[in-house]
């Protein structure tokens, strides 16, 4: 077995162990993506210098006694839009080609406290919109199963490489299922954590009252060590929770006897792949004869919940990207005013799907139409919120597809921004509540291609999540790894 | 049924110079897409409460206590233009 297909907890053993070096971990890694990214392009920047020196640095302090924990030595990714001091950030935007940040976003520093090797620098989405990981200034990233397919997005870059094991994890932001979504179509495990449990400090924002920041992992138990790492209340997050936080690994080992599942009637029918209803079926009868009640739960606001998000995440688009002016940081065009500077700067610097977006979000938000879009997509947020209230009144845990087919080929939605949109029909509503959803692996379809299960959680149910991902986990036992051909870069 | 747009105004509101071409794309794609989002106008009962936030926050406070802030001259060297420790830009307002 190579170190490289390690999962977090068994590479942390083997440092311990004095099987492996932090040194050895990470050169195991760069040798992978030395062979994976001419294939996969996942890494927009692979950090060596300060990887090695990390690593090093690692190796030294546990010689020397000092253990900082589950992710001590261990390698990790980042997405790209999380700012990390003087390494070029850049959100795969041409606006910020160039861009090193002055300072480390909170998670960044937390990663560094627990010992993490911070690895590199992943592809997204421009801005983390998209599905697909296609809209990248920087070029896209492919699936490693199957390299003529998409690895989904916005993260699609932190879920390649967990999946090509090019890192032992990663970080990913999700806005409306972009950890999920990627981690489903590249059968890895994707959290979205309760929203204001992990700071956006630092997180080059998208849509501030959805983004939240969360692991892709190799196993569930990983997903529960990074958690644990890079939570807890952080003053610089004015949206930021500061009450007791949940114990995410509390009830990995305690199986799903009486618990309460309820299975969203919503997120099925028109639209699903055959092979990933029949997989999800299958395991909500696995997890029933396992000790669960399954309940059927009807959910009917989520069939606008698609609606209301394509309002509200780019309204608050249109404004969290009027910082990009051309004027503190990143691209420039030249023009005569100051005015004509940022249009033209702002034109030339994003791609299509940002500007796409920054125009619909300003036509919501704009007079004469605010009412009837922004204003009515917020009521439908709060009706969906009563919508899960009312349903967590009956079950602990919802469960659907994380998405309603596998990878799709690349090229397949670029034209029709809509049939994109709807990747993430599954996600969405946790976003717009607020609450955890986790996506595990169940198996491949007819093709070898990977179908993710979700699992939701009301605000702060992290608990009860890991506990009911872990049970998925146990009976799906999913080992299956994508064979990448042996090409060297 | 897709929805009209006046996109020159909205793309003149977004600051954003598109060309005639592009801004032809973006109104037939944007047509569509707030047809689909429209269906927001299909909820017809008013919800009880209204957060954006899930635990229920309004606001956050803190101690009003200075803090060190990021450095001055690193986050200029991140300017297109800086003159004398400050950003240059051209002319905000029109001169006869």
């Amino acid at each position: 077995m190579s170190l490289t297909d390690l999962t977090v907890a068994e590479a942390g053993a083997k440092l311990r162990d004095g099987e492996a070096s932090s040194v050895d971990l990470l050169d195991s890694i760069l040798d992978r993506a030395s062979m994976t990214e001419a294939q996969v392009h996942a890494y927009l920047t692979i950090d060596r210098e300060g990887a090695h020196e990390a690593a090093g640095k690692a190796d030294a302090d546990l010689a020397d006694g000092i253990d900082r924990g589950p992710l001590h030595g261990i390698p990790i990714a980042l997405k790209d839009n999380m700012c990390t001091r003087g390494v070029e950030t850049t959100a795969s935007s041409q606006i910020l080609a160039g861009y090193v940040p002055p300072y480390d976003a909170t998670v960044v520093q937390k990663l560094r406290d627990a010992g993490a090797v911070i690895v590199g620098k992943t592809n997204l989405d421009e801005f983390a919109m998209g599905s697909s990981t296609e809209n990248s200034a920087y070029g896209a990233t492919f699936n490693p199963w199957d390299i003529g397919r998409i690895p989904g997005g916005s993260s699609g870059g932190s879920a390649a490489v967990v999946a090509a094991g090019s890192a032992f994890a990663a970080l990913g932001s999700d806005t409306g299922g972009s950890i999920r979504q990627p981690a489903s179509l590249t059968g890895v495990v994707g959290l979205k954590p309760t929203y204001g449990t992990v700071s956006r400090y630092g997180l080059i924002a998208f849509a501030s009252s959805l983004d939240q920041i969360g692991p892709l992992a190799k196993s569930v138990e990983d997903a529960a060590l990074i958690l644990e790492a890079i939570w807890g209340h952080d003053p610089l997050d004015a949206t930021s929770f500061s009450g007791a936080y949940p114990d995410p690994g509390a009830g990995l080992d305690r199986g799903v006897g009486g618990l309460r599942i309820g299975v969203v009637e919503e997120l099925a029918g028109e639209g699903y792949e055959e092979a990933v209803e029949t997989g999800v079926a299958s395991m909500v009868s696995q997890l029933s004869d396992a000790g669960a009640e399954i309940v059927e739960v009807s959910l009917p606001t989520f069939e606008i919940a698609l609606s209301a998000y394509y309002l509200i995440a780019p309204a608050e688009a249109s404004a969290n990207l009027a910082r990009f002016d051309g004027i503190r940081y990143g691209h420039r065009a030249e023009g005569a005013t100051t005015e004509e500077l940022m249009a033209r700067t702002r034109g030339e610097g994003f791609g299509p799907e940002v500007i796409r977006r920054i125009l619909l979000g300003t036509y919501a938000l704009s007079a004469g139409y605010y009412d009837a879009f922004y204003g009515q997509a917020q009521k439908v947020r709060a009706a969906i919120q009563e919508d899960f209230a009312r349903a967590y009144e009956s079950v602990d845990v919802l469960v659907s597809p994380t998405s309603p087919t596998v990878a799709f080929e690349v090229g397949a939605r670029t034209e029709d921004p809509l049939a994109m949109y709807l990747s993430d029909i599954c996600t969405i509503p946790s976003n717009l509540s607020g609450h955890p959803g986790i996506s595990i692996p169940i198996g491949v379809d007819g093709q070898g291609l990977p179908i993710g299960f979700q699992v939701m959680a009301p605000a702060l149910g992290e608990e009860v999540l890991f506990q009911a991902a872990a049970e998925v986990e146990r009976l799906a036992a999913f080992s299956d790894k994508p064979e990448l051909a042996e090409v060297a870069s | 049924m897709p929805i009209e747009i006046d996109i020159s105004h909205v793309a003149r509101l977004a600051r954003l110079d598109l060309t005639d071409e592009e801004l032809e794309g973006y109104r037939t794609q944007l047509g569509v897409i707030l047809d689909h989002a429209a269906r927001v106008q299909s909820l017809q009962s008013d919800p009880l409460h209204e957060s954006a936030h899930p635990l229920g926050f309004v606001n956050a406070f803190r101690e009003d206590e200075r803090r060190p802030s990021l450095d001055h001259d690193e986050v200029l060297a991140q300017a297109p233009d800086a003159v004398d420790g400050y950003f240059a830009v051209p002319p905000a307002m029109e001169s006869e």
